[in-house]
C-alpha cells in the first residue's frame, strides 16, 4: 500500500468546561479517538452531521488547533513536532477552501492581493518576485474560470459561485499538495454547484490533488470521492470505498443516513467511482 | 499561459490604483452633502494655510492696537467689525484658523494612533494583555477629559505643543474600546482564520486582515472627533489654558468678546461662526470618507 499523504491516528479533541456568570458549561468532546488515512491523488469523503466534529478535524488538520491527543501525520511527520519555520513551510502544502464564499474573502483587498497573498507570504519557498506573483495570480484565474480583468476587483462584486472560485485559486496559488475542501458547495446554488463540482474534479486531474471532502451532502459525495468515512458525535463510524458504503451500508448510522437523504436521482455510472 | 501574462505585464500597478481611485471619486460624488462638507473643509484648510497672510489687517493680527477705532459696528472697512483694542475681528479669525485646525488634526491624529495601538493589541492578545490594557483605559476614562487636559496643560506649562499633547492623552481611551471591540469581531473571521491557515504571520493577520476592516469606523470616529477636537482646543483656550495672546485662536477670542457679548455683538460672531462651520463640514465630511471607504456601507 502506498504511504498515505494524510494520517490521522487516534485523535481526540476535548473543550475544557468554562466557568461563567451563569454557571458551568460541560466540558465537550468534539473528537473522540478518530484514525482516517488518505492516499495520494485520492478524493476522500468525511461525512457527518453539524456538530460530528467535522469542523474540529478540519481545525486539527490545519494546526489552528491542538488535538488533545493522538497524532496527525502530513507524509510521515508528526505536526504538533514541528518548529514554526516547518510548520510554515507545511503550510503551503495542506490548503483549505471554506464553506461560505462571502466569508472566507477580506473584503478590503482586490481578487489580485487575495490570490497572491500565499505567494508574498511563502515567497522564499517559491520565489517569486512582483511580476512573477502577478502572471501566477493570472494564470489562476484562467485556471479557474475566471479572467485577467477580474484581478482589480474587490470581492463583493462576484457572485457566490465566482467568490469560491478565487477561493480555490488562492487555495492554489502555494502549490499545495493536500486540499481540504470544507463543504465548498453547501452555500451555492445547485446549478452554480455542479460547476465548482466539476471545476474541482478537473483540477484534480490536472494538477495531481488530493482531496480531503467534508460534507453532509451524500449525493455530492458520492459523484467526488473514491473512499468515504462517516463520523457521528466525534466517532469514525464506518469506513471504506464509496461504492460499498453506498450500496451495503455496515452501520445503523449509514443506514439511517442514507435513508433520510432526499431521493435525488444520481447518474448511474459515477465518473470518478 | 504566457499569452495572459502579456496584458498583465502591460498593466502596470499605476492604472489598476488610477482606477480605484476614480471609483471612489464617483462613489463620493454622488452624494450632495459630502462635497458641501468637503468644500467647507477645503476652506477651511485653506484659510489654516493662508489665513494670516490673506488677512486684510496683517497688522492686528500680530497684535498691533488701535484704541481710536475700537468697537466699530461690522462695515465695509470691517466687515465683522472691530474688537474692544480696535483689531479687526475678521483679520483675527482668519489667522485664528491654523491653531485651531492643526491643534485639531494634532489631537485626532495622536489619540487615535494611541487608541488603535492599544486597542489592537489589547483585542488580538486577549488574556492578561488585554484585562490589564483595558482596565488602564476605563481608568483613564473615568476621569473628566476636559479636568485631566487641564491639569496637563497645567503641568506641562501653557503652548501649542502641550496644548495638543494634554488633549490627546486624555482622548485615546474612546478610540481604544471602539478597536479592540472591532478587532473582537474581525478577529473571528472566515477570512481571518483563512490567512492563519495560509501562514501569514500575527503581524501580517492584525495589520492586514484585522486592521483594515476595522478603519471605517475609526475614520468616521476621527471626522467626528475632528470638530470636537477643534471645539476642545476653544474650550482651552476659552478658560485660560493653551495658546497665549497675541497668537489669535478662536476659543480665546470668544472668551474675550464674551464680556462685551449683549452691545458689541459683533466682536463674537465671527469666531463664532467659524467654528461652526469648520464641525459641520468635518461631520459632513466624514459621513462621505465612509461611504467611499466601506463599500459595502453604502446604499
Amino acid at each position: 500500500m502506498v504511504e498515505p499523504i494524510l494520517e490521522i491516528q487516534g485523535v481526540r479533541k476535548t473543550y475544557p468546561a468554562r466557568r461563567s456568570l451563569f454557571g458551568r458549561s460541560a466540558a465537550v468532546d468534539a473528537l473522540k479517538g478518530v484514525s482516517l488515512a488518505v492516499t495520494p491523488g485520492e478524493s476522500f469523503g468525511l461525512v457527518g452531521e453539524s456538530g460530528s466534529g467535522k469542523t474540529t478535524l478540519t481545525r486539527s488538520i490545519l494546526r489552528l488547533e491542538a488535538p488533545t491527543a493522538g497524532r496527525i501525520l502530513f507524509k510521515g511527520e508528526d505536526m504538533a513536532r514541528l518548529g514554526p519555520k516547518a510548520l510554515r513551510t507545511l503550510r503551503a502544502r495542506i490548503q483549505i477552501v471554506f464553506q461560505d464564499p462571502y466569508a472566507s474573502l477580506n473584503p478590503r483587498m482586490t481578487v489580485e492581493e487575495i490570490v497572491s497573498e500565499p505567494m508574498l507570504v511563502h515567497r522564499d519557498i517559491l520565489r517569486l518576485d512582483r511580476a512573477g506573483r502577478r502572471d501566477r495570480a493570472a494564470e489562476l484565474l484562467a485556471l479557474v474560470g475566471l479572467s485577467t480583468q477580474h484581478l482589480a476587483r474587490n470581492p463583493h462584486e462576484f457572485s457566490g459561485g465566482q467568490r469560491q472560485r478565487i477561493g480555490i485559486a488562492r487555495a492554489l496559488a502555494a502549490g499545495p499538495e493536500l486540499l481540504l475542501l470544507d463543504e465548498p458547495t453547501s452555500a451555492l446554488d445547485v446549478s452554480v454547484q455542479a460547476q465548482v463540482l466539476n471545476l474541482l474534479i478537473d483540477l484534480q486531474d490536472r494538477l495531481g490533488l488530493t482531496y480531503l471532502f467534508i460534507s453532509h451532502d451524500l449525493a455530492v459525495v458520492r459523484y467526488l470521492c473514491d473512499r468515504v468515512a462517516l463520523i457521528h458525535s466525534g466517532v469514525l463510524v464506518e469506513e471504506g470505498p464509496t461504492r460499498e458504503i453506498f450500496d451495503a451500508p455496515q452501520s445503523d448510522y449509514a443506514r439511517m443516513l442514507l435513508g433520510a437523504a432526499p431521493k435525488v436521482r444520481v447518474p448511474p455510472a459515477t465518473p470518478s467511482g | 499561459m504566457s499569452k495572459l501574462a502579456d496584458p498583465i505585464a502591460a498593466t502596470a500597478a499605476g492604472p489598476v490604483r488610477r482606477e480605484k481611485l476614480a471609483r471612489a471619486l464617483f462613489r463620493f460624488r454622488q452624494s450632495r452633502l459630502s462635497l458641501l462638507g468637503a468644500a467647507i473643509v477645503a476652506l477651511v484648510l485653506f484659510f489654516a494655510l493662508l489665513g494670516s497672510v490673506l488677512a486684510p489687517y496683517p497688522d492686528d493680527v500680530r497684535g498691533s492696537v488701535s484704541t481710536a477705532a475700537r468697537f466699530l459696528a461690522p462695515s465695509a472697512a470691517h466687515p465683522f467689525g472691530t474688537n474692544e483694542v480696535g483689531q479687526d475681528v475678521l483679520s483675527l479669525t482668519m489667522a485664528g484658523t491654523t491653531v485651531s485646525v492643526l491643534a485639531g488634526f494634532g489631537v485626532v491624529i495622536i489619540g487615535s494612533l494611541l487608541g488603535t495601538l492599544v486597542g489592537a493589541v489589547a483585542g488580538f492578545a486577549g488574556g492578561l494583555v488585554d484585562e490589564a490594557l483595558m482596565r488602564f483605559t476605563d481608568l483613564v476614562l473615568t476621569i473628566p477629559s476636559l479636568i485631566l487636559a487641564m491639569a496637563i496643560a497645567a503641568a506641562l506649562g501653557p503652548g501649542f505643543e502641550n496644548m495638543v499633547l494634554a488633549i490627546s492623552l486624555s482622548w485615546w481611551p474612546g478610540y481604544a474600546r471602539l478597536v479592540r471591540g472591532e478587532v473582537l469581531a474581525a478577529r473571528e473571521e472566515v477570512y481571518v482564520t483563512a490567512a492563519r491557515a495560509i501562514g501569514a504571520s500575527p503581524a501580517r493577520v492584525l495589520f492586514r486582515h484585522i486592521l483594515p476592516n476595522c478603519l471605517s469606523p475609526i475614520i468616521v470616529k476621527m471626522s467626528l472627533d475632528m470638530g470636537f477636537a477643534i471645539l476642545t482646543v476653544a474650550g482651552l483656550g476659552f478658560i485660560g489654558i493653551g495658546v497665549r495672546p497675541p497668537t489669535p485662536e478662536w476659543g480665546t477670542l470668544l472668551s474675550t468678546a464674551r464680556s462685551y457679548m449683549p452691545d458689541y455683538w459683533w466682536t463674537a460672531m465671527a469666531p463664532g461662526m467659524a467654528m461652526f462651520l469648520a464641525v459641520f463640514g468635518f461631520n459632513l465630511l466624514g459621513d462621505g470618507l465612509r461611504d467611499v471607504l466601506d463599500p459595502r456601507g453604502r446604499r
